[in-house]
């Protein structure tokens, strides 16, 4: 039994691949077939992560009594072969990717995948790029896994077509191949000094090395982490993403909510185990700020919620570099809080503006100009033999609707303004309460007590502005009756939207086990030691016998 | 032979980075190749330069000197990169295409700037 728990950790990045792959054999007509393969992947993939929490956590310590579970997917040992390793972290942000991706697929099969392209099947690779770079102990690996969750980015984004959609997209792709430009550089760099690309095994050799070496070192540790500050939509790297994520259909715009956590994730992971804090922490600190007070102005200045909602993911993810900046250990269990309900709001939030964007009658100027535009492109898809894809969604009705959409649609929406601004009684408040309340706790231990009050009160101003936003396009959404109608909801788009408020709810109420979990999780990042024995171990070896030798 | 390397390396990232910069879809295409050559040959350089070593050990002749041989490792990675560059820089081909297609102009932002 035990035997076979040890491969749970190779299927988050095996079952998307083969569901992804098969579908592509389905043809195009049998949609339920396609539809019922997603869904079993991702619920799979779904009870694989909340089993990975449970064996990692110490209620199970007979597989891997450290919280460290090590798959070396040849049968090489490391760190020649190339392993996964599963710790706590890892299985927090599998879970929480499994949670997003089932709500957007389901979300999405209400209307979102009719037009012919392989949604489903990109959608599938998505989950594995993500699922991958969260599992991987190698950092061309992670590299790798980056690129499959890129490159399905990149098909996803594109979805449906039209001139503004092709352009953001345009500019994404640009800003994504030169970030991974400088990801192979930085890579390359770090194995040319250090000798090795597995993670736990550099962290020993990065200590080791000489001053002249270590120079060179720091050069290409640096230039990854610009290439992981781009991804992570840091500020003045992250023009690319309000264009691009408000212009992403609704469920491909919530299912990027993981994405920019990815840079987060890797700046964290690398960060503890080369100990590179030092040099890192007051640049991030700055940089995290900046990211925030961009995101807030951003967000004054939208005038369309799916905007608004792309400028609060830069404001989240600044509040996030910028915690992880001040270098205070303690600070990891509510960033890492704070991450988890950042990315379930963004993902309630660009679910609900596909839902508000039906409301509209009049055509905006900007919507208006679409049309023109693909008035003008006619022709364009007549050349290339395809059928001209409709920006606008059809109105063909699918499964059973929901009465009182309006009343549905407002109470999500101050959920959402509620979650982003911080207020009681969703878990945005605590998030950030956690937050501050252990930055000013930790104002004793640290010298620097200027860069803790103005983190403390840039989150509030930012958390003030937003809410100061959200009230205003709220007001225009819902209240301005002129000009708007009743969209149809669909139970299968609400349904999604509301398990992930019921959700948001409970991590209010389960706040204690979840921080308890997410305390064991900062614990085991900040003391690496543990990650690097059980990666490199003898009996880590010992036990993947029976693959060839080397 | 290094100084040569070297200065291959600087120029192609030069001019990669230029024409990044510049506002036209084609160019910006043109550059993100040129980059990507230019990544591809350091993360090659990054394995040592050597001269007549294979990369391959021939465990016939044992006992191996390790000093004979050249590091497999970056000529891996380089060819993992290869692929993935260049199947992204052709579908950032397609983007282009489709762009110059709906918006009748080749200028990266999808219409003139004094227009």
């Amino acid at each position: 039994m035990n035997a076979i728990l040890r491969h749970l950790v190779v299927l988050p990045v095996l079952v998307p691949l083969v569901a992804g792959a098969a579908m592509f054999f389905l043809a195009e007509a049998r949609r339920t077939v396609r539809v019922s393969f997603a869904v079993v992947s991702v619920l799979t993939q779904l009870s694989v992560a909340i089993g990975l929490l449970y064996l990692t956590s110490d209620a199970a310590p007979y597989i891997w009594p450290e919280g460290v579970g090590v798959y070396a997917i040849g049968g090489w040992p490391a760190p020649f072969g190339i392993v996964l390793v599963v710790d706590r972290l890892s299985a927090v942000m599998l879970t929480l990717g499994a949670i997003v991706a089932l709500a957007t697929l389901i979300y999405s099969v209400a209307q979102w995948d009719r037009p012919g392209q392989p949604f489903h099947s990109l959608f599938q690779f998505l989950t594995m790029g993500l699922n991958g770079a969260f599992l991987t102990g190698d950092l061309f690996n992670l590299f790798v896994f980056f690129e499959v969750l890129l490159a399905a980015s990149y098909g996803l984004l594109l979805r449906g077509g039209g001139a503004p959609r092709v352009k953001w997209g345009l500019h994404y792709i640009a800003v994504n191949l030169t970030a991974s430009f400088f990801f192979l550089i930085g890579v390359a760099l770090i194995y040319g000094m250090a000798g090795t690309l597995n993670m736990a095994d550099l962290a020993g050799r990065a200590a080791a090395l000489a001053p002249q070496d270590r120079a060179l070192f720091d050069a290409g540790a640096a230039i990854l982490g610009i290439a992981f500050l781009i991804k992570a939509a840091s500020w003045p790297l992250n023009f690319w993403l309000p264009g691009a994520y408000s212009i992403a259909t609704a469920p491909v715009a919530a299912a990027f909510a993981m994405m920019t956590k990815v840079g987060f994730y890797a700046v964290l992971r690398l960060g503890t185990l080369l100990q590179e804090y030092e040099t890192l922490g007051a640049a991030l600190f700055y940089i995290g700020l900046a990211t925030l007070v961009s995101g807030t102005i951003g967000m004054l200045a939208a005038k369309h919620l799916a905007r608004l909602v792309a400028y609060s993911v830069l404001a989240s993810m600044g509040t996030l570099l910028a915690s992880l900046g001040l270098r205070v250990e303690a600070l990891t269990t509510p960033v890492l809080y704070y991450l988890i309900v950042s990315v379930l709001t963004t993902c309630t939030f660009f679910m609900l503006t596909g839902m508000t964007d039906r409301t509209r009658v009049t055509d905006t100027p900007s919507s208006a100009e679409t049309r023109a535009t693909e008035a003008d492109a006619e022709p364009v898809y007549v050349a290339y033999g395809i059928k001209q894809p409709s920006m606008h969604e059809s109105d063909e009705d699918v499964g059973i609707a929901i009465p009182a959409a309006m009343a549905f649609l407002g109470m999500i929406f101050v959920c959402c303004a509620l979650l982003v601004s911080g207020l009681p009684p969703l878990p945005g408040f605590l998030a950030k309460f956690a937050l501050l309340s252990t930055v000013v706790h930790s104002v004793a231990a640290d010298s620097a007590p200027v860069s803790i009050w103005v983190l403390c009160s840039t989150i509030v101003l930012s958390g003030f502005a937003s809410l100061i936003a959200l009230s205003r396009i709220g007001m225009r959404l819902f209240w301005s009756v002129a000009a708007r109608t009743t969209p149809r909801l669909r139970l299968l788009e609400a349904a999604p939207v509301a398990a992930l408020v019921l959700l948001c709810l409970g991590l209010t109420v389960a706040i204690e086990p979840v921080t308890r979990y997410l305390g064991e999780a900062a614990r085991s990042l900040h003391e690496p030691d543990t990650y690097i024995r059980t990666v490199l171990s003898q009996e880590t070896r010992r036990e993947q016998q029976g693959g060839p030798r080397p | 032979m290094e100084i040569v390397y070297a200065l291959a390396i600087g120029i192609l990232a030069g001019a990669g980075v230029w024409l990044l910069l510049r506002p036209r879809t084609f160019q910006v295409l043109i550059g993100l190749t040129l980059l990507s050559y230019a990544t591809n040959i350091f993360i090659f350089g990054m394995g040592r330069l050597a001269l007549h070593r294979a990369p391959i050990i021939d465990t016939a002749n044992a006992p191996v000197d390790p000093q004979l041989y050249a590091d497999p490792v970056p000529q891996a990675l380089v060819l993992t990169a290869i692929v993935i560059g260049f199947a992204t820089t052709a579908l950032f081909l397609v983007v282009v295409l489709a762009l110059r297609g709906l918006s009748g102009t080749d200028h990266v932002d999808g219409q003139e700037p004094d227009a």
